[in-house]
């Protein structure tokens, strides 16, 4: 009997806006002027936050904070496609998802500063608290995902993570079982290609990643993680395909970590200049830019205005984080169980 | 009232509270057709069809988190692990988010799951399906461990599970699952978890005790004046029936089949010692497994805690 082939597969890449600001008009998302410019602002949100963050960080005023900066196309274009119904199970390193959702930015500072009511969900948002434990957030949303379909619930699931959580094993337990019952999940990697110091090449020998979803029975597609109009456009096919019984969908935006894994990190020991300047030309936001100007709507002045007002919004955020009150410590017990033993309740007296 | 066994009671629970709750939904490895390896939930997927009674691929870690996502949703999920020992690639799932959900959304999320895992040694089983490891889940604040000795009080006690606002360790004994029948009641009666069990009076020595061992224990202490308190749950323990029971006799043994060094038993003495050392007449003596891995069953009766080795303990004490 000769071999038989049982098998081949391929692997898709969008990518819809070029470096140069160019776009497939057959692939661009029928978006209003007013809708880009609000996709727009929702990155340079997303950037000035993460500014701020360093700077508080540096100053001493935030904790270990992980900056977003390069990945705002990735969390911006995909939290766009997103309804506040849905729910979301984040890793550690989305604050612009978060944002874009409408996350109080002064909550998220909070957080970052070391106080866990930072992580309370406002009631509309169905949004995990940060998951540090990297890929282990991956079952939890396919848990969400078999009660969404148990209820018959018109909503999806997304779950974000990294490149390095790939190599987990819940990255591949919760791939399996979203595989085999087949339910409406959208999982969104991160690919910013540097887990700490490892490389993704250190991490996995597959071309891409998104090929790993065809061994779980769906599909995979890699995104330009930089252009915000690819993103969003297989989020949302991604997540109407979920909603309609389609099953689950992988998609790896294939993005860089500009900066430093945290803030106590020196990406400077283990990767190039080079390499950085080569990902700093293909930034997310100047590319957008460089669109709306061809556009005509973006100008250096227009962008200054907008950088300004936004930065007036965090400055509040600032402000209003800093003005809460620090955590009594009766915080420390009062959401541990929902009722505590009685020798909890006697600790808590001190 | 029925004669049943503990398999048969916790059947007999998972399938009363699933009528009653459409959010009580099972999942695990082979519990749908198969009805379990010990046929614990056998019938529940003919009864309940397959939305409720999940056979999920062999996958611990995802069990115990998918019953994570499915429990923040605001379903009742009930996962089973096949054996306590292929708990430990769920450990994270248990320690650093089911216990810690509802502290780390601070109160917006909720995990309200059981995860039932047979336990305990003398089966005759392949390794690691005979481990006794509870110490490990107790010092998690977050996660109640809860231990069954008998028919009756397992009914009560995952009743109670199912219910609770937190997530529960449902440990079943695989020794005691159909060494006896006892009455349960049909009707619905819930056991107040963190409570424990009085299971003998006596005024001589207090001996503590739970899930395999308590069987062990009422055995060995039958000619001794000894009280016996059936733990029950672990986490949180009933801290007040041990001292009252220490402060009446004076005198505490401690049996667990679980390995000595950081066993559950080094906490209730500690506790023992820290609040009723002015009653005690003897020191607190603990009657467990070596410190070694569980062995086979070639060796398990040189592993297990014996009737005589319960004896000898309590006739050092009573030199006191």
């Amino acid at each position: 009997m000769p071999e038989e082939i049982l098998a081949s597969f391929t692997v898709k890449r969008l990518s819809i806006l070029d470096e140069n600001g160019k776009v497939d008009a057959d692939l661009m998302p029928p978006f209003s002027d007013a809708e880009i410019g609000r996709m727009y602002e929702a990155m340079v949100l997303a950037r000035t936050f993460d500014e701020r963050a360093v700077a508080l960080q540096r100053e001493g005023r935030l904790g270990t904070y992980p900056p977003i900066r390069g990945q705002e196309a990735a969390q911006v274009g995909s939290a766009l496609a997103l309804s506040p119904a849905e729910w979301i199970f984040p890793s550690f390193r989305e604050m612009g998802v978060h944002l874009t959702l409408g996350y109080p930015a002064a909550q998220l500072l909070q957080y970052w500063t070391g106080d866990e009511r930072g992580q309370k969900a406002p009631e509309r948002l169905n949004i995990f608290p940060f998951c540090v434990a990297v890929a282990s957030q991956i079952p939890h949303a396919v848990g969400a995902a078999l009660a969404v379909r148990y209820r018959r619930d018109p909503v999806a699931v997304v779950a974000y993570f990294g490149d390095g959580a790939t190599s987990k094993g819940d990255f591949h337990e919760g791939f399996n079982m979203a595989g085999v019952f087949r339910l409406p999940l959208v999982f969104i990697c991160q690919n910013n290609q540097w887990a700490i110091s490892i490389p993704l090449k250190g991490q996995t020998a597959s071309a891409t990643l998104a090929q790993k979803a065809i061994s779980y029975g769906f599909e995979g597609v890699q995104v330009d993680g930089n252009d915000p109009f690819a993103v969003y456009r297989a989020t949302r096919q991604a997540l109407e395909k979920a909603r309609s019984g389609g099953g689950p969908t992988f998609i790896e935006c294939l993005t860089y970590r500009m900066a430093d894994h945290t803030t106590a990190d020196d990406a400077g020991r283990y990767r190039s200049a080079e390499e950085v300047a080569h990902w700093r030309a293909r930034d997310p936001i100047l590319r957008l830019e460089r669109f709306m100007a061809q556009r005509g709507l973006w100008s250096e002045q227009a962008g200054l205005e907008i950088k300004n007002r936004l930065t007036g919004i965090i400055d509040a955020a600032v402000r209003e984080m800093e003005a809460i009150p620090p955590p009594a410590a009766a915080e420390l017990f009062d959401t541990t169980v929902a009722r505590l033993s009685p020798r909890q309740t006697a600790q808590r007296k001190g | 009232m029925a004669q049943l066994n503990m398999v048969q009671a916790i059947n007999q629970a998972l399938g009363d509270e699933m009528a009653r709750d459409d959010r009580v939904v099972l999942l695990g490895e082979d519990v749908g057709r198969d009805g379990g390896v010990f046929r614990v939930t056998e019938g529940l997927l003919e009864r309940f069809g397959s939305e409720r009674v999940l056979d999920t691929p062999l996958s611990e870690s995802g069990i115990v988190g998918a019953a994570i996502g499915m429990a923040a949703y605001g379903l009742r999920p009930v996962a089973e692990v096949q054996f306590m020992g292929f708990t430990y690639s769920a450990f994270e799932q248990l320690i650093a988010h089911a216990a810690r959900l509802r502290s780390r959304s601070r109160g917006r999320f909720s995990c309200p799951l059981v995860v039932r895992t047979p336990y305990g040694g003398g089966i005759r089983a392949p390794e690691l399906h005979e481990e006794s490891t509870e110490a490990l889940f107790c010092q998690s604040p977050g996660l109640k461990v809860v231990v069954p000795s008998g028919p009756y009080n397992a009914k009560g006690l995952l009743l109670a599970a199912l219910r609770d606002p937190d997530p529960v360790l449902y440990l079943e004994p695989t020794r005691l699952y159909r060494m006896f029948r006892e009455e349960v009641p049909e009707s619905d009666y819930t056991l107040e978890l963190g409570k424990a069990r009085l299971a003998r009076e006596g005024s001589a020595v207090t001996v503590i005790a739970w899930g395999s061992m308590l069987e062990r224990v009422l055995k060995a202490v039958a000619d001794y004046d000894a009280e016996v308190i059936d733990l029950l749950t672990l986490n949180p323990f009933d801290v007040e029936a041990v001292l009252a029971s220490a402060g009446k006799t004076g005198r505490v043994v401690i049996v667990h089949e679980g390995a000595r060094t950081g066993g559950f038993g080094a906490e209730i003495a500690a506790t023992v010692a820290e609040e009723a050392m002015l009653f005690l007449r003897a020191p607190v003596l603990r009657v467990t497994a070596p410190d070694v891995p569980v062995p086979l069953a070639k060796l398990m009766d040189r592993y297990l805690p014996t009737s005589e080795q319960i004896k000898a303990a309590l006739d050092q004490v009573l030199q006191y």
